[in-house]
């Protein structure tokens, strides 16, 4: 019968070859499959996170009362949303520059700005500590306040991406609509505020994603500027680990991936998922 | 004489050392469609920055109603810009787009929505409030930018290369369109453009600019039929250039010997001195093609010319049938080239000549231009 027939494959039909779609497995597979046992885990009945033993959601009910791991979790998510805020206000400020003015050295302030995204994390976090400890960075303040050393060393490497990724956005601006817009009356606030701004928007957006997402995961940079009393969510399961990877373990990590991923899909649903697209 | 709306007094703008615009004088009439027409890099479009604010003039004064514009910002000039690329504002509805320019002078709702629908319905885009600009046309999105333009009602609007992105069908249909919407709405309107065309089409008076100033300023058919300087006559439309002296000048008759295209004689005077280098501009299709002899037979009849003034014999190097007319490269005896164009007034005309034949030609006596410079 023609009509059940199946069309032979053309060439540049790859989704149809079959080594193709082995390797599109494979390589999701990789990629996933770590984060899938991690999470099938988080439910496993035993104390060693090594055999299957049966299902439970006992470890979800004794990291959520995990004092001292709640309590990173939160100075954590406090750090990632101060340094989200005033990287991307610095990053597209700092991007508008790059893109609008000419000014001296300004191939030099734009490597140097680079330079947080290049140089190892491991000597921006040797650097961090030499840095608050010479300027006698208080410590011992009540919270939030004690975050303040984390957090400034996570805007220092967050809004270069930031800004970054708004200057290319801006590269596709056509500057005659600025032009427009003041020709129709408009100054230069209402200017950027009318027009710049939204061709910006789906940049702030990216920007942020990614500066929260770094700011939440990092562990190097962390590690060198927290004191005792501000241990933040990678660097409490890094101490837990030592002792033993328990489900407990996989628990907190689910709950953090179940985060992120929940925060990204409403950042782009409020974007809409086209405007963010754009931005690359 | 109607009051002039736009002054330019003595404007120069430098750009380093380079004078992009040089010592440019004109009055631009109140209601009149005024064009700026020159190759890239002649000045035109700097100049009508000027006029809206995005560039400062270097020396010289530039007035929009009588009232000085030095010192005075794009956004608070009474004038309006339609851009090249349009720069319709892509997250905004047409309506918004359009609305936008009352939106920021405080216009309240109901009168902006009239306005903005008024404005839809003068260039034809009635109903197409809350399309977005990516879901238009090339033409459909410069007339978004026209109405939101004009629904400022400027005192002049101001248009650079207006309808250089669209296709040749939209843009003859679009400079019959924009001569109508000026004569409507009765604003000044300056266009820039590099297309003579669109000049010649739309304008009320043309000026010419060349290297940073004004070559000729004129009416289309004066600047096309009495081209003031070579590149005038060059620019603007085709054109045949022959050098010669000036043998005889009079008041009602001139000759010119061109050792390229042969004694050139005119009915009227040029007031140039006598025995001077001069140059003849003979447009293509005022030129005549006969088979040889013929032409001088009719030069003959028609007696207004001298014997053997203003005829040419040569051999036809190539052709081009355009359809509505046929373009003929002759070679002349004197070995120049010479263009000539051939209306094909009925079906087969175009093959009365071919490759390699010998033909004459002559023109009449007030179809030669004599240029001094």
């Amino acid at each position: 019968m023609a009509l059940f027939a199946r069309r032979a494959v053309a060439p540049l039909e790859y989704t149809r070859k079959t080594w193709m779609r082995l390797w599109v497995l494979g390589v999701m597979a990789f990629l996933y499959a770590p984060l899938l046992v991690l999470m099938a885990f988080s439910f496993n009945d035993s104390k060693r996170n090594v055999v299957w033993k049966g299902f439970t959601l006992k470890y979800y009910v004794k990291a959520l009362a995990n004092d001292s791991l709640v309590e990173a979790l939160v100075n954590s998510l406090t750090i990632a949303l101060l340094a989200t805020v005033i990287s991307v206000v610095l990053g597209a400020l700092a991007g508008l520059m790059l893109w609008r003015f000419r000014f001296p050295l300004k191939g030099t302030v734009e490597g140097v700005m680079a330079l947080p995204i290049i140089v190892p994390e491991i000597c921006m976090g040797v650097a961090m500590l030499i840095f608050f400890a010479k300027v006698q960075w208080p410590t011992g303040l009540p919270w939030p306040l004690n975050l303040s050393a984390i957090t400034i060393a996570h805007i220092t490497f967050c809004f270069p991406f930031v800004a970054m990724v708004v200057r290319s956005r801006m590269a596709s601006f056509n500057r005659e609509q600025e032009e427009a817009a003041k020709d129709l009356g408009a100054s230069e606030w209402q200017t950027f505020r009318d027009i710049l701004l939204p061709h910006m928007r789906p940049s702030l957006v990216a920007g942020a994603l990614l500066a929260f997402t770094l700011s939440l995961d990092d562990f190097v940079i962390t590690f060198f500027t927290s004191g005792p009393d501000t241990v933040t969510f990678p660097i409490k399961v890094y101490s837990m680990v030592r002792f033993s990877v328990t489900p407990e373990v996989n628990a907190a990590s689910t709950i953090l991936i179940i985060l992120t991923v929940a925060l990204t899909a409403v950042a782009l649903k409020l974007q809409g998922v086209k405007a963010f697209a754009e931005a690359h | 004489m109607p009051e002039p709306i736009i002054q330019i007094r003595n404007v120069t703008k430098r750009f380093g050392k380079v004078a992009a615009v040089d010592d440019v004088s004109l009055d631009i009439l109140a209601g009149e469609f005024f064009v700026l027409l020159g190759p890239s890099g002649c000045g035109k479009t700097t100049l009508l920055r000027m006029i809206a604010g995005f560039e400062l003039p270097t020396t010289g004064q530039i007035l929009i109603d009588g009232q000085d514009m030095a010192g005075i910002p794009p956004n608070r000039r009474p004038v309006n810009m339609v851009f090249q690329s349009y720069a319709v504002f892509p997250h905004m509805s047409v309506a918004d787009n359009v609305g936008y320019g009352l939106k920021i002078a405080g216009v309240g709702r109901a009168e902006r929505d009239e306005r903005v629908r008024e404005a839809l319905q003068l260039v034809s885009l009635a109903g197409f409030e809350d399309r977005k600009p990516d879901q238009m046309s090339g033409g459909q999105r410069q007339r978004v930018a026209l109405a939101r333009s004009l629904v400022m009602r400027p005192k002049v609007l101001l248009l650079d290369e207006p309808l250089s992105a669209l296709d040749a069908k939209l843009r003859s249909q679009m400079q019959l369109e924009l001569a109508e919407l000026q004569d409507e709405v009765g604003i000044t309107f300056v266009t820039v453009t590099h297309d003579q065309d669109e000049a010649l089409s739309m304008a009320c008076r043309i000026a010419v600019m060349n290297k940073g100033e004004v070559a000729q300023l004129a009416t289309p058919s004066d600047l096309y039929e009495f081209p003031a300087n070579r590149f005038v006559a060059d620019f603007v439309g085709s054109v045949n250039i022959f050098e010669g002296k000036l043998t005889l000048d009079e008041a009602d008759r001139a000759a010119v010997d061109c050792p390229g295209l042969g004694k050139v004689y005119l009915n009227h005077g040029v007031t140039g001195p006598h025995g001077a280098d001069v140059w003849v501009a003979l447009r293509p299709e005022k030129i005549y093609l006969h088979v040889p002899g013929e032409g001088k037979a009719i030069r003959a009849a028609a007696q207004d010319a001298p014997e053997d003034h203003n005829l040419a014999r040569g051999v036809i190097k190539g052709m081009s049938y355009l359809g509505d007319i046929t373009l003929y490269e002759i070679k002349l005896e004197s070995g120049a080239m010479i263009r000539v164009s051939r209306p094909n007034l009925s079906r087969r005309d175009q093959e009365d000549f071919t490759w390699d034949d010998k033909v004459s030609m002559h023109w009449r006596a007030d179809s030669p231009v004599v240029l001094l410079g």
